[in-house]
């Protein structure tokens, strides 16, 4: 079966990539052309098919249909020769908890073939860049989140991968420890190809060469942050402050304006024209409490809300 | 040899769960001083001899080595350390012995523990003790591999009870503190289809000064077992590999 034709200048290319659980389909014929040194993201909600997708080509998990191709390389006719180019830092942080920091470099650095110096070598290195160097000797089950994060991706970089893929780097880390990984990541832009899969959009904002939005297995849009941003710069974002702000009357605002999101201090509206006053006539002899009002710049996450008519952290 | 890095991780991974290494090398050791000191107050026409209770309580031994070489695969298969090692260029062969090989060091461990002890309870100097420690490496590598495929069918609480309803069989069908031959019926025909009466029948012929020749049957009977098992085990480790 011919899915089309893999082009040597891209590192990563998935032609019609689809992969069911039973009913689910779970990445539903997904095409993505990602160029060698690029950092692509894939942002999405839980459930999205980021995991599945990255499983697939990391030659774990089977696609239903479709292909992809690593360096050239297809997942289903060469693993192993795809596995000789990837690492990956999965979603869960895969790290050997009995071992200490620098035994866990050598696992991953050995079973990918590198001679013990080089190990050593890098190993000292990676320990140096996420700052577990003076850590190095204690076993691993002893490290907060972080540094067990941080290690993860250390393990992932150890054999020099051509080919990067990073599952959900920072999840359910603080956004201190966030922001030191993307440092890390940071440093690797150019250096080598990345595949990171997300669901912040700050993430993926501050990092993605390239990101695209998925929703239920589908593409929803590709395109640079900026590129996403500006594909709805002809909408308008009003930022309402207020109180007494109850479920129904925002679900109310809805039929006037589809895109409204309930924030921490009030609504977000979205649409091509607001008008202001039909805003506040609408919401006051409701009860609410308006304290401010104000217009921003589109973000990602109104890309994404226009594009799936979802929140990101539903 | 790629797999060195993987089974040297395992090795130390199983030395630093003390309490299974102390169950591991313990349960030998207690339970042959155990029925030992039954076996005296029972009188000399006793079937708990030393000669019977070492290559016995050894196989009962490796009965525990499978059920915690099992634990500790299905325990890296629900973690995610064993899908990062498995996007590494490695066979299923090389994942299998990469768990397997650490459990041999435990073996002849184990195997040494019983005939120390034994010796310190009165065993006489084995006729064809090199012959006998065969018999029981290849026994107590046999269970290893059988540990392999319960780690990889069941998680780590399944893989726990499956392990500790194969030590009760094993005690109960291997013959170790009861003559399953004399028993007869369904009960001396599983035990008999089993490796383990075999492995245990040979080594006890082999410490009274029995040549191979005289244990091939029960040998090459464990030693198929150990080919079976670890066939088994790579055929479903490829199975797994890839969902």
């Amino acid at each position: 079966m011919s899915y089309g034709t893999n082009d040597n200048r891209f590192a990563i290319q998935t032609f019609s990539l689809s992969r069911k659980f039973g009913d689910l389909v779970a990445v539903d014929g997904i095409d993505l052309s990602i160029k060698e040194g690029e950092l692509f993201s894939l942002l999405g909600p839980n459930g999205a098919g980021k995991t599945t997708a990255i499983k697939m080509l990391c030659c774990l998990l089977r696609p239903s249909s479709g292909t992809a191709t690593i360096m050239g390389r297809d997942i289903h006719e060469d693993p192993m020769a795809v596995k000789q180019i990837i690492d990956v830092s999965p979603q869960e942080t895969a790290i050997a908890e009995h071992l200490n920091a620098r035994e866990n470099l050598s696992l991953i650095g050995g079973i990918r073939g590198l001679a013990k110096e080089e190990v050593k070598k890098r190993s000292e290195e990676l320990l140096e860049m996420v700052g577990l160097a003076k850590r190095a000797k204690e076993q691993v089950r002893k490290f907060s989140g972080g540094m067990k994060r941080r290690l993860s991706i250390a393990m992932a970089l150890v054999s020099d991968p051509q080919v990067l893929f990073l599952d959900e780097p920072t999840l359910g880390l603080d956004p201190q420890s966030r922001r030191g990984i993307w440092e890390h990541i940071a440093e690797l832009k150019g250096k080598k190809t990345i595949l990171l899969t997300t669901h912040y959009l700050e993430e993926a904002d501050a990092l993605a060469d390239r990101i695209a939005i998925i929703d239920e297995g589908k593409i929803a849009a590709l395109g640079t942050p900026q590129e996403l941003k500006d594909s709805i710069s002809d909408m308008q974002v009003m930022v309402v402050k207020a109180k007494n702000l109850p479920p129904d009357v925002i679900e109310g605002l809805k039929e006037i304006y589809p895109e409204v999101k309930a924030t921490e201090d009030g609504i977000e509206i979205r649409a091509k024209e607001l008008s202001f006053y039909e805003i506040v006539d609408y919401l006051r002899p409701r009860g609410v409490a308006i304290q401010s009002t104000s217009l921003k710049q589109p973000t990602l996450d109104d890309v994404f809300l226009h594009l799936t008519g979802k929140e990101l952290r539903e | 040899m790629r797999f060195a890095e993987l089974a040297i991780r395992n090795f130390k991974e199983m030395l630093r769960d003390p309490i299974s290494t102390g169950l591991e090398l313990g349960i030998p050791a207690g339970f042959l001083a155990i029925f030992w000191a039954l076996g005296r107050s029972m009188g000399d026409e006793s079937f708990l001899t030393t000669t019977m209770l070492v290559p016995g309580i050894a196989v009962f031994g490796f009965a525990f080595l499978l059920m915690f070489s099992a634990m500790m695969l299905s325990r890296d298969r629900e973690s995610a350390l064993l899908a990062r090692l498995l996007t590494a260029p490695l066979k299923p062969r090389d994942f299998i012995l990469s768990y397997s090989l650490p459990y041999i060091p435990m073996v002849v461990l184990q195997i040494a523990v019983c005939f120390g002890i034994g010796a310190l309870l009165g065993l006489e100097t084995p006729g064809n003790a090199g012959l006998a420690f065969l018999v029981l490496l290849v026994m107590g590598i046999c269970s290893v591999e059988l540990g392999m495929i319960l780690g990889l069918l069941f998680n780590v609480n399944q893989a726990s009870g499956v392990g500790s309803v194969i030590i009760t069989l094993v005690a109960l069908l291997g013959g170790i503190w009861i003559d399953i031959e004399a028993i007869g019926g369904v009960f001396y025909s599983i035990g008999n289809a089993l490796p383990f009466a075999h492995a245990i029948d040979a080594a006890r012929d082999a410490i009274i000064g029995a040549g191979f020749s005289s244990i091939a049957t029960d040998f090459y009977w464990v030693l198929g077992y150990t080919v079976v098992f670890f066939a088994l085990g790579t055929f479903l480790f490829r199975q797994r590999m890839v969902e």
